[in-house]
């Protein structure tokens, strides 16, 4: 689906702010994904057309950052944090109690395309380990027994 | 009652104070004072004076830091970046100061960018933090509605435009140079030092990158004054620290404390000693860079130096404590993938030597440890030590892995000798 005319209008805008336009490569490729879940090649050649690179000049920013989908996601993309404070705290429990429910491994995604699981880097709640984000929602103090009505609110 | 100027206007779980509000307490006054009634290089003698070291990890002195900056004669535009990149697994102090009273980081930003003659600042702040982006965009807005930024501000002929950069993911972000090629939409990699940001930063201007608690500072201390400033500490470094404690504690959280409080006192008084049934063992206590220290260690003030002595680092203060359930061999394997992971791949000792770490840890852990490992995993914390690698990146995490094998060796060779773990 080709860019409307909207995202091609927030493109132009973010580009004309910065000495040369790749400059806002990765606030273009947000702004993207923010209303198309994520950046397909169609989408990424557009993009990368208005900010005057080639496709694979933009495709090697989008891959090295971690929150920039290359690859479809479901409706609620579900961050959980295993780095060392979580870790203490349970985080691997926390993680193998979202695999059971929801029936993927990270990196996956729901066959009703509700959820994507993925693993992040410490959320900064270490004080509320073990956490994870939802959709930017950030919740803490979990365990496995908690996560259902979690998931409840993300339909 | 003791100070605590960077948190007096926080109240968890509620939202900010808005301009009418900061106002009502006397923010701002100090962007007045510096922006009327001083001159740049007054601003910077002052935050010099006051001893205030970078509160991001490494330290360095913030007033030194300005003052690299080139003579008026080179007429390149002048650039101050505030690293909102919060991202040190443990850490969580910045998350405090921007959810809660972005109008302190406005007014930092200000005063440091009139003090560095910067026309434009921006703040590079991490994708995951949203409460902090929506806070500090509504704060930015009413600064700009308000006459606190934008032209001409007071009256001054001082014009600084702010912006809000949020990121995309990537540890490697909060590197300074990193950052700077980030912002530039490019693909995080450090940069050759030098030139420093000072020299050629942002776009090849002279760039100025500063942690959150740093900027946060700075309007208490043209406030108050540099004298003032180094009362609020206890040792040689100035001012109050966000200091935190997570792990096994019975009340993990994060605490202004005056500059050079215990370890101790962290731990006991504050987040209220470990849990029933679990025992200190052990603490990184600056986040996952640094090196672990011991329970014997725990009156050591945390300041640069006293920590330093003791054989690790301050780091960002924010400590994590590991308990005697709790593996340490496990432990150290799961900040080596963390460190693994988040290698941008630039430098070959980094990209191929953390995995490499990694998986000699994860095998060890496993049950599957050769005799040999820890002398592979002693070399390797020489091979990617600082000096050989492009960036800190590796060094950092070679911190707590040369640490861990020093004051964890025999949980290591158990784990050999019995081919498995035994916490398991």
């Amino acid at each position: 689906m080709a860019l409307n005319a909207d995202e091609l209008a927030e493109i132009s805008r973010l580009a004309r702010r910065e000495p040369q336009p790749h400059g806002a490569a990765i606030e273009a490729l947000r702004a993207v994904q923010r209303r198309r879940g994520w950046i397909s090649d169609e989408t990424l050649g557009e993009v990368a057309q208005v900010l005057g690179m080639t496709a694979d000049e933009l495709d090697s920013v989008a891959t090295f950052y971690n929150l920039i989908f290359r690859r479809p996601v479901g409706r609620h993309v579900v961050l959980v944090c295993d780095s060392v404070s979580c870790w203490i705290m349970g985080c691997d429990e926390l993680r193998g109690g979202l695999e059971t429910r929801l029936g993927i491994a990270p990196g996956q995604t729901t066959p009703d395309g509700r959820f994507t699981l993925l693993p992040i880097v410490c959320l900064g709640a270490c004080d509320h380990a073990p956490a994870l984000m939802i959709d930017g929602d950030l919740h803490g103090d979990l365990d496995p027994a908690k996560l259902d009505r979690l998931l409840e609110d993300y339909r | 009652m003791r100070e605590r100027p960077l948190t007096r206007n926080i109240r968890p779980g509620r939202p900010p104070p808005d301009l009418a509000a900061t106002l009502r307490v006397g923010g701002y006054q100090a962007a007045r004072r510096a922006l009327t009634r001083m001159d740049p290089a007054a601003v910077i003698a002052e935050v010099a004076a006051s001893g205030l070291r970078g509160r991001g990890g490494a330290g360095f002195p913030t007033g030194r830091k300005w003052s690299l900056l080139p003579k008026a004669e080179d007429r390149r535009p002048r650039v101050l970046v505030v690293n909102a990149d919060e991202m040190e697994p443990g850490t969580f102090k910045d998350r405090l100061l921007l959810e809660g009273d972005p109008h302190q980081i406005i007014e930092g930003a200000l005063i440091s960018a009139f003090a560095i003659g910067a026309g434009t600042a921006t703040i590079f702040l991490r994708a995951e933090y949203t409460l902090a982006a929506q806070a500090l965009a509504a704060a930015i807005a009413e600064a700009e509605a308000g006459g606190w930024l934008g032209r001409d501000i007071l009256g001054s002929g001082f014009s600084l435009e702010l912006r809000l950069h949020v990121s995309a993911g990537r540890y490697i972000c909060g590197e300074e140079t990193a950052l700077l090629s980030s912002l530039e939409g490019r693909r995080a990699i450090p940069r050759a030092k030098p030139p420093y940001p000072a020299a050629s930063g942002l776009w090849g201007d002279p760039t100025v990158v500063n942690n959150v608690e740093t900027i946060a500072n700075v309007p208490h201390i043209v406030a108050n004054g540099a004298e003032w400033f180094r009362g609020l500490a206890r040792g040689a470094d100035g001012g109050t620290k966000i200091y935190g404690a997570s792990g096994r504690v019975k009340r993990p959280g994060a605490w202004e404390l005056p500059m050079g409080t215990t370890i101790r006192e962290i731990v006991e008084d504050h987040a209220g000693g470990m849990r029933a049934g679990y025992r200190l063992r052990g603490l990184l206590p600056g986040g996952a860079s640094t090196d672990f220290l011991l329970a014997e260690h725990l009156d050591v003030a945390m300041d640069f130096a006293s920590v330093e002595k003791a054989g690790s680092r301050l780091g960002t203060g924010t400590m994590i404590i590991l308990d005697d359930r709790t593996c340490p061999v496990a432990m150290v394997h799961n900040l080596e993938r963390f460190f693994a992971r988040e290698s941008c791949g630039w430098c070959t000792p980094c990209r191929d030597g953390l995995p490499w770490v990694e998986r000699i840890l994860a095998a060890i852990e496993a049950g599957d440890g050769q005799p040999d490992d820890l002398a592979l995993l002693a070399w390797h914390t020489q091979a990617l030590g600082p000096g050989r690698t492009f960036c800190a990146h590796a060094p950092g995490a070679m911190e707590p892995l040369q640490s861990g094998l020093k004051h964890f060796r025999a949980d290591f060779e158990r784990h050999i000798a019995e081919g498995g773990c035994p916490w398991k």
